[in-house]
């Protein structure tokens, strides 16, 4: 049975090992999709709609065209049709400099007929609002409904009940790099792309079938790219709209997004609703829950989330709906669905202890069902010192108060098949794993190279890893779902295999030894049963005099797992005369099966921390009803974490088995109902509406004060 | 950006006499840049010319003398944050300065143009909004988002003044050096800064053919005291929610005069007379603070979403008094 070996006989797996790509992106050496300049490049950009809500009566595109240096307009919607949000494509322009395309659209003349719109969800339900669809009747979707049990008997039984209403705006993914491909169609039927994405073949085979081109003669590259989080996964129309520009003026096209419209049309994390009830028997046993629920996801649907979540209860009705807005679609966003879920039944599981009067840790541990998170809470209650917690929220008279919460994640992450690669090794010892699979931040150009490395006994700088390119034809799936390292490690742990396997039988006859008897040492090949019979590496592969060996891998289902549990505590000190939240210390403990490399598992896990926090704090996309506009479509107004924001985060890698599992979205999912939980321990004022800003909490503690 | 010329500034009177006729707009002055190129970037300026500053000679640097210190416009906020003398003898202005931005901005940022510098409301930066200030009916923060507006002197613009630093030196009772076609002048940095409702579309006196060209700041009294406390969403950058500045003469606990300034909650740097009356000539103690808080907001008017403001507001200048006598 195929297995990653015994944690005692690794050299590299499982330990810290730096970033191969660190250093480049560092100094900048590294090459995004934005610093990609081709000869005879053009400029790109997108007139984007102003207004919310309007008919498009006419579009004139001569002025912009006239404009000297201008190669090519390019209308995007037709007159007749409708512009949705803000934001919304209009035309395009392609141009020999980036601020001739600039100028260029405002040449543009547009004539708009506005129409009503509703830019919050509040407005979409209100009596009367107009309507948005034509099948969704007062801007909502037919609810989706599902009971199991015996709800209404449960809260007759339930010692206590709470009926609370929580929210959570929507977020946007903030990529660093904005989306945007450069574009060059080096003959009419070859189509190179330089695109920022997660998803390499994902993006060949969209281009493909829209330019109806065989899809081997379309080469995508990503060598690095600067975020997804779920919003990459396809060129989008700014895309489609450079190839078609690259292929009407015969040059290569650079289209990258501005800020503004990365905000307004890139993706964003749907906001949620809930107002729920639930009830716990004496014994702290959850036996009842009734939700009803909304989102939206923009003008498409797809807001969902997960209700209830992690914690069982038996007896549960729900019932949710999308709400449709004039305002950019939602994407996929790092765990859709779960932090917005774990913010509501956080906060609710510790409303109903304390109505218990029980500790909201034994509470939870009478609800989980998971024995991971058992042992984590009480890794993790050791870690923050959960005893130091107020056990009368909000008591005392400091200034500054301290509080500590809990809450708890879960995710899946266990890969899938669709990967092929090729591990190669050349006469002069030269080693190159080669695949389709993209690095989208998290580390798996290293990984790749650790489990090579490991299988020959190399350092992981001697191995050339080639990732993020279609040309050489080794498919491998999108980076979503965190099951880009399930998905690939196992089948570069097998190609390995067998190119060592291959390499043994080369060597076997010179150290006069049976294959099965060889190893690997460090930078070796050596007898088993006669350590003194040995080869250097080099030796070993000058064997292969003018041949190389290469070798594809298998999906092995056996080296991966799927199912993580996650939970995390935070401390915070709540300014209580300025409403400023400070976070002290985060403690995540993350279920994550074999960590190929511990190091970028804990970035990881700082990562997802990091992006929870900002979601509890501070982000929120502001949509003013008057005007119907974005206010914060920028990073001034739009908040994300900063230097001042990031607390100590304490990030144990809980290990749990020796098999690959994904951790990249499961560690963003319990920090927000650690730290709304911490906040109400420290103030004794709960806030169900995130984010946790100044202005909320003042106002829930004058509230209280009256 | 639309497209413009820029000329490099030689003297003064070059500077004046190619601002003289255009009116606001057509020219524009740049230091630092870090307001006017955003404002640049999105059309809410379209200028013709813009003349840049950092050639003019001596307009950058801090000195002291007999009767204080006198700091060029062109002194860029991190030089005066990290100046030991103004640390130590002017501690509210170094704080303040030191709360601006980033120290990227603060780096290239210049004390003239912190002074200067346009507001912040997501409604006036965006082009498409035709607000009061840019000639149109409305202010939109009225029935619209308003939680970063203000809470007094709104009348008929709610913008807050952004800077952290005028607070400080309408604290410590600064002077501007102004010059114009027909010379120099000197006026109160108080002075400088306008309400909407004397003119809704410029937050200073300023004209269009004058420049401010230096600061002085006169000796604190013996036994001062003073702070800058800002508060803010996010550690940094951020401008202030609400901001005061404090400069306190002492005598023992008892509090011999006080200027307390508030930013970030109205158009203007806005002097809290309610304020220093509540402290001056007492024994600062908890209910005193408290008091000095209580009276400053009295007249406060907030808007549908910045009630908080008022809290806020409070709750810092107690905080303030109470430093002063810690």
């Amino acid at each position: 049975m195929a297995s990653w070996g015994e944690a005692s006989q690794s050299r590299l797996i499982g330990k810290r090992i730096a970033r191969l790509s660190g250093k480049d992106k560092v100094t900048g050496k590294a090459k995004y999709t934005y610093d990609i300049n081709r000869p005879g490049m053009l400029y790109a950009r997108i007139l984007r709609s102003e207004v919310a809500h309007a008919n498009v009566l006419d579009i004139d595109l001569s002025r912009a065209e006239e404009l000297p240096g201008v190669k090519a307009v390019l209308p995007i919607i037709e007159v007749g049709k409708k512009l949705r949000y803000q934001g919304q494509e209009i035309a395009a322009v392609a141009a020999e400099t980036d601020d001739i395309a600039k100028d260029a659209l405002r040449l543009i003349f547009v004539d708009l007929e506005l129409l009503p719109f509703v830019v919050t969800e509040e407005d979409a339900l209100a009596e009367g609002a107009p309507q948005i669809r034509n099948d969704w009747a007062g801007n909502k979707s037919n609810p989706g409904k599902n009971e199991q049990g015996e709800v209404d008997a449960a809260f007759n039984e339930a010692a206590v009940t709470v009926e609370a209403t929580y929210h959570t705006p929507v977020q946007t993914h903030v990529c660093l790099e904005t989306h945007g491909h450069v574009v060059e169609w080096t003959d009419d039927q070859n189509l190179t792309v330089w695109a920022s994405t997660q998803a390499v073949f994902g993006v060949r085979n969209d281009f493909a079938n829209r330019f109806q081109l065989p899809a081997n003669q379309v080469r995508v590259i990503t060598e690095h790219m600067g975020g997804g989080f779920g919003s990459k996964f396809g060129p989008g129309v700014e895309g489609h709209t450079a190839a078609q520009l690259s292929k009407i003026t015969g040059k290569p096209i650079k289209l990258m997004l501005t800020r503004k419209a990365e905000h307004l049309v890139a993706g964003n994390r749907p906001s949620m609703t809930q107002h729920v009830k639930a009830g716990a028997s004496s014994d702290g046993r959850l036996i009842a829950y009734d939700m009803q629920g909304y989102g939206t996801g923009g003008i498409s649907s797809g807001a969902g989330f997960q209700a209830p979540y992690v914690y069982h209860v038996e007896n549960r009705r729900t019932e949710r709906f999308n709400v449709v807005t004039n305002a950019g679609n939602q994407r996929a966003m790092r765990a859709p669905g779960h932090p917005q879920g774990a913010f509501a039944m956080d906060s609710l599981m510790d409303e109903l202890a304390e109505k218990l009067g029980m500790n909201p840790l034994e509470f939870r541990r009478i609800n989980d069902s998971s024995e991971v998170r058992q042992a984590q809470y009480t890794l993790g209650a050791q870690e923050i010192g959960w005893h130091r917690r107020n056990t009368v929220p909000g008591s005392g008279t400091a200034v500054k108060k301290r509080g500590i919460g809990v809450g708890s994640g879960q995710w899946g992450g266990g890969g899938g098949r669709g990967t092929q690669a090729r591990v190669t090794i050349n006469a002069d010892g030269t080693v190159e794993a080669v695949t389709g699979t993209q690095d989208i931040g998290t580390g798996i150009r290293t990984a790749i190279a650790i489990i090579v490395a490991e299988e020959f006994g190399l350092r992981t700088t001697d191995i050339a890893v080639k990732i993020g390119d279609s040309a050489p034809g080794l498919p491998s799936g999108g980076s979503g779902g965190s099951q880009t390292t399930a998905s690939v490690a196992p089948v570069i742990k097998t190609a390995a295999e067998a190119a060592k396997q291959k390499l043994f039988e080369h060597v076997a006859p010179l150290l006069q030894a049976p294959v099965d008897d060889l190893r690997v040492g460090n930078g070796t090949i050596y007898v088993a049963s006669d350590r003194t019979k040995t080869v250097t590496w080099h030796q070993a592969t000058g064997l292969l005099g003018m041949e190389s060996i290469s070798e594809s891998g298998n999906w092995d289902p056996e080296l991966r797992q799927g199912g993580v549990a996650g939970t995390q505590f935070a401390e915070v000190e709540v300014d209580t005369e300025t409403g400023n939240v400070q976070i002290l210390k985060i403690v995540a403990v993350q279920d994550c099966g074999l960590a190929i490399n511990r190091l970028t598992t804990e970035s990881q896990i700082n990562g997802g921390v990091i992006m929870g926090l900002g979601q509890t704090l501070l982000e929120e996309r502001i949509m003013d009803p008057q005007t119907g506009r974005m206010l914060n479509a920028n990073l001034e107004d739009y908040k994300v974490p900063g230097t001042f924001e990031i607390p100590e985060i304490k990030s144990i890698v809980f290990d749990t088995h020796r098999k690959v599992t994904g951790v990249g979205e499961p560690p963003c999912i319990p920090t927000l109902g650690a730290i709304a939980n911490a906040v109400y321990n420290a103030i004794g004022v709960r806030i169900r509406e995130l984010p946790i800003t100044p202005d909320k909490v003042l106002t829930a503690l004058a509230e209280k004060k009256a | 950006m639309d497209k413009f010329s820029y000329v490099n500034a030689t003297s003064l009177k070059q500077v004046t006499s190619l601002l003289s006729d255009s009116g606001w707009g057509e020219v524009m002055l740049i230091a630092g840049g870090t307001d006017l190129l955003s404002e640049l970037k999105e059309y809410i300026e379209t200028p013709k010319t813009l003349v840049n500053l950092k050639t003019l000679p001596d307009m950058d640097g801090i000195s002291s003398d007999a009767s204080g210190i006198k700091i060029g416009a062109l002194t860029t906020v991190a030089d005066i944050a990290m100046h030991p003398s103004i640390q130590q003898h002017y501690t509210v202005l170094a704080q303040a300065a030191a709360s601006v931005a980033t120290p990227q901005i603060r780096n290239v940022g210049t004390i003239g143009g912190n002074l200067c510098q346009r507001p912040r409301c997501w409604y006036y930066r965006d082009e498409t909004v035709n607000c009061i200030k840019k000639g149109g009916d409305l202010c939109y923060a009225v029935d619209g988002l308003s939680k970063y507006h203000a809470i007094f002197g709104g009348d008929p613009v709610y913008i807050v003044h952004p800077s952290d630093i005028a607070p400080a030196l309408i604290a410590l009772n600064a002077s501007m050096i102004i010059t114009g076609p027909e010379g120099e002048k000197t006026m109160k940095v108080e002075e400088f800064f306008t309400l909407p409702s004397d003119n809704p579309f410029r937050e200073n006196v300023l004209q269009p053919n004058e420049i401010v060209v230096e600061i002085q700041i006169p000796n604190p009294k013996p036994n001062t005291k003073s702070f800058y406390l800002k508060a803010r969403e996010k550690g940094a950058p951020d401008f202030a929610l609400a901001s005061v500045a404090g400069v306190f003469e002492m005598a023992g606990r008892t509090c011999q005069s006080a200027n307390i300034v508030l930013g970030g909650v109205a158009p203007k740097p806005w002097r809290s007379t309610e304020a220093e009356t509540a402290v001056t000539g007492k024994m600062v103690n908890k209910a005193v603070s408290m008091k000095a808080g209580e009276e400053a907001v009295q007249k406060a008017q907030p808007l549908n979403d910045n009630e908080y403001k008022v809290t806020l507001t409070q709750n810092l200048i107690s905080r303030a008094a109470m430093m002063a006598v810690s």
